[in-house]
């Protein structure tokens, strides 16, 4: 498993290369010019020109890169060209919140969806299969913004019982940490319940069908232990696959959820970023993005192993 | 409890042996005030001198000080230094209040002042306009310096205290040295405010804490000038994307203060008894239709005169506003309710339009149906509608019409381009400035007609223009300023130089624990008080 963690590790660098030369020349091919930008209503073109050269923007677009990719080998992301900080400074400082939020949604996805599933395919054609496909097609279909202000008018104007809005680090106590993710993170979740509660029930009923199962009952085991131990975990490996690229999905689309309850995070950085033409901030975001998605994809793969003994690297 | 009384509490209180609890009541009473205000637009640069963003002038009011503020009434007053006048009218003596600190708490001194200046003056045109016409700058003490101009500038004081575009506010020199281009080093002033750099999230969260070494002149507070005296600990303008998100935080308790209520969400904040509603800057802004000189049609004064009768500004307001209370009709360049408004020249904006007389003009002009390119954008709530209701008045005069929809900050690029509208530059587009900003010719950037070398986008080229406007500068006396304005307005609007679309009012709402919001055109935390 060892030689296979390495030779995935070693894949993702053309991957990486190949995901930095298409968003670096998507950034100077789009347009807008950010040195206009900085330089506010009065400049002359002189200005902008001088402010053009000392961003290094009047270099030929194959110098521009390959500084910007020495520069990151040095472990230097670039500078915001807006606010003057560093790009992973403020990467950093939206991290936290993107990544808490994220992991509060799969924990809520993960506890609500599977158990719906299993139920669901084991009670196949009932009310309450009926019920939970329902309940998914709504999830699928109402955008996350509307959920968002529909638990906000619920949950924090009417009931009182949490905070219309804003975020608390981990620092700041676990209590304050924990009540203000909670509308986000189930506002978050709500597309991807539907999306793994159907995914865990298609995958159980073929599993259900097996001559294992068959076995199992009539060896006399109880209907927990067949659905959880022998069924779910053959069904697993599909499951895992959607969870994990949720994850990813969360973490790097996370902006709608972060701006209606008003969440410092990455989404809100790169929106930010990319209204304001931003090149460092933008590319440092989209690169750490797909170096993301590597890792996610990898640890998913190495699960298999661990939840289906016949799967070995 | 206001701090006097407060202190007076306290004197009490010690006399009378109670002191301890007292004490310690009156000390929690004021402890640990912290403002929670949701600004118009979230802070990113943070030099409010090389950057013309508004949100930047306001950070900048919070950290720095000027040398002459102005008050509610638009009138200059003394604020980091008192001023005298030659009596021929050349130099000016500055001398600087005692007390005065920066906020690392060495004193503030003339070469400081010198050297903002300079900076300044190499961002502003007001700042050139002076220091074009100096003869010297230098210092006479460690309190005093002198600015000797060439001919007198009767309008230099006024340049001074202007609270926009872009106030003339004071560094230290090694800070005011920066070079232009190149970001500040700290963010060092000796405002009634210092910055919390380490909690600074760009487009996030900004962090001022009161400057307790701050010696606040004794006049009461008015626009920029009087006493900027700090009541609360802290003031933390947090940026909230989302609007609805913004309305659903004060009224459940989270922020306290909102500085521009979206229009259409104020039912939500009227009914709530524990808010309060206001316009704290009742001049506002002006919204404008600005044309491309440089290419046809609008190289024609004939054709950008035929745009201007073709509108009406009761139909841009509508769809900007919609709340009667907020706007009004103004043909002004400089924004009515202003000491040189005058609406001469531009009777048909506020009328319901010319169409007639607009069909004739594009006849005698020969207007051969070149589409016009007006610029909208879409993300903007506040100049999203102009260029809808504009486009559909301009069609029904005869104009054709292309709208291009882009996001602000595309737009913000766009602008600058100054190609033909074929090759990606434009014809028509639109903003919102504070009257603040234009009520006079020397700070009006619309009004600067030297074409491509340093004017507005736009880029009229007009000597005519040029001329009035240094005749303004330079005027001796009010009245002949008066009469300079009027003489300016009719000239913009037979020029059609821009397009006044209307005037209205920004809402401000905080919560009730606040008091003594000041007014003025610069929203500003001195002042206030807040009861926890």
């Amino acid at each position: 498993m060892f030689s296979y963690f390495i030779r995935r590790l070693l894949m993702a660098i053309p991957v990486m290369l190949v995901v930095a030369l298409a968003i670096f020349l998507l950034l100077r091919l789009s347009p807008g010019d950010p040195a206009v930008i900085i330089a506010g209503d009065m400049a002359s073109p002189e200005q902008v020109a001088s402010i053009r050269a000392a961003l290094g923007l009047d270099q030929p677009i194959y110098t521009q890169f390959f500084i910007w990719i020495g520069n990151m080998l040095q472990g230097d992301f670039g500078t915001s060209l807006i606010s003057q900080t560093s790009a992973m400074t403020m990467i950093t400082q939206r991290l936290e919140p993107t990544i808490s939020l994220a992991i509060a949604a799969i924990v809520f996805t993960v506890l609500i969806s599977v158990p719906l599933g299993v139920i669901a395919a084991w009670r196949q054609g009932s009310w309450i299969d009926n019920l939970v496909m329902s309940v998914s097609v709504v999830g699928f279909s109402v955008p996350v913004f509307v959920i968002g202000y529909l638990v906000i008018q619920v949950f924090a104007i009417e009931l009182g019982w949490l905070p219309v809005q804003g975020y608390r680090s981990l620092e700041d106590g676990f209590g304050e940490f924990a009540r203000r993710l909670v509308l986000p993170a189930l506002t978050l979740s709500s597309v991807y319940i539907a999306l793994i509660a159907r995914m865990t029930r298609a995958s159980m009923l073929e599993v259900l069908k097996e001559d294992y199962i068959r076995t199992a009952r009539a060896k006399g085991l109880g209907q927990r232990l067949i659905l959880f131990r022998h069924a779910l975990r053959n069904a697993a490996v599909p499951i895992l696959t959607v969870i994990g690229t949720g994850f990813a999905l969360m973490v790097s689309g996370v902006v709608v959820t972060e701006s209606v309850f008003n969440i410092p995070g990455l989404g809100r950085l790169i929106i930010d970023a990319v209204l304001a033409r931003d090149y460092p901030v933008i590319q440092a975001i989209i690169l750490l993005t797909a170096g993301l998605y590597v890792v996610i994809n990898l640890l998913i793969d190495l699960s298999y192993a661990v939840t289906d003994p016949r799967i070995r690297y | 409890m206001k701090p006097t009384s407060l202190r007076r509490f306290k004197g009490f209180a010690l006399l009378s042996t109670l002191s301890v609890g007292a004490l310690t009541f009156a000390a929690t009473a004021q402890a640990d005030t912290t403002v929670h205000a949701v600004m118009h637009s979230a802070l990113r640069a943070l030099d409010p001198v090389s950057s013309s963003a508004t949100i930047a002038r306001n950070h900048g009011y919070m950290i720095y000080d000027t040398l002459i503020g102005i008050d509610a009434e638009f009138n200059p007053q003394p604020q980091m230094a008192e001023w005298e006048v030659s009596d021929d009218g050349l130099t000016y003596t500055f001398t600087l209040r005692d007390g005065l600190t920066w906020h690392d708490g060495t004193p503030v001194t003339p070469a400081d002042c010198i050297a903002s200046l300079e900076r300044w003056a190499a961002y502003d045109a007001g700042g050139k306009l002076i220091m074009d016409n100096t003869a010297s700058l230098t210092a006479l003490d460690d309190k005093r310096f002198a600015l000797t101009l060439a001919t007198p500038l009767g309008d230099l004081i006024g340049l001074l205290s202007k609270p926009s575009a872009i106030p003339a506010f004071m560094m230290p020199e090694d800070v005011a040295s920066t070079a232009p281009g190149q970001p500040l080093p700290n963010q060092i002033g000796s405002g009634p405010f210092t910055f919390a750099a380490d909690e600074f999230q760009p487009g996030v969260r900004v962090i001022y804490e009161r400057f307790d070494a701050y010696e606040p002149r004794s006049e009461p507070p008015s626009g920029t000038a009087g006493s900027k005296e700090v009541y609360v600990d802290r003031v933390v303008w947090v940026h909230m994307p989302d609007v609805q998100t913004t309305v659903n935080a004060i009224n459940s308790g989270d922020i306290d203060f909102i500085e521009r209520t979206p229009f259409d969400l104020l039912p939500l904040l009227e009914g709530n008894p524990d808010i309060t509603t206001d316009v704290l800057d009742p001049l506002g802004m002006l919204t404008v239709a600005r044309m491309n000189f440089l290419h046809p049609p609008f190289d024609d004064a004939r054709i950008r005169r035929a745009a201007l009768l073709a509108m009406n500004q009761q139909d841009v307001l509508s769809a900007l506003v919609g709340d009667p209370r907020y706007y009004q009709t103004c043909a002004s360049i400089f924004g009515c309710n202003t000491a040189l408004a005058t609406e001469s020249g531009g009777e048909s904006l506020t009328s319901g339009g010319n169409l007639d007389e607009a069909r004739a003009l594009l006849e005698e002009a020969g207007y051969d149906q070149t589409p016009i390119v007006l610029l909208q954008p879409s993300d903007v709530a506040t100049l999203a509608p102009q260029p809808v209701v504009a486009a559909q008045a301009l069609r029904r005069a005869g104009f054709n019409v292309e709208l291009r929809q882009m996001d602000w900050q595309t737009l913000v690029s766009q602008r600058a381009n100054r190609n033909t509208p074929s090759e990606g530059g434009w014809n028509m587009m639109f903003t919102n400035f504070g009257v603040d900003s234009i009520w006079s010719p020397t700070i009006n950037l619309l009004l600067i007609s030297t074409g491509e070398e340093g004017g507005w986008f736009g880029w009229p080229t007009d000597p005519e223009m040029e001329q009035l406007r240094t005749d303004y500068a330079f005027a001796e006396s009010e009245e002949q300023r008066k009469a300079m304005a009027e003489a300016i307005q009719e000239h913009a609007m037979e020029q059609t130089t821009f397009i006044p679309l209307g005037q209205f009012q920004n809402v401000t709402a905080w919560r009730n624990e606040l008091s003594d919001v000041v007014e003025g055109p610069v929203p500003v935390f001195w002042g206030m008080q807040k009861n926890n």
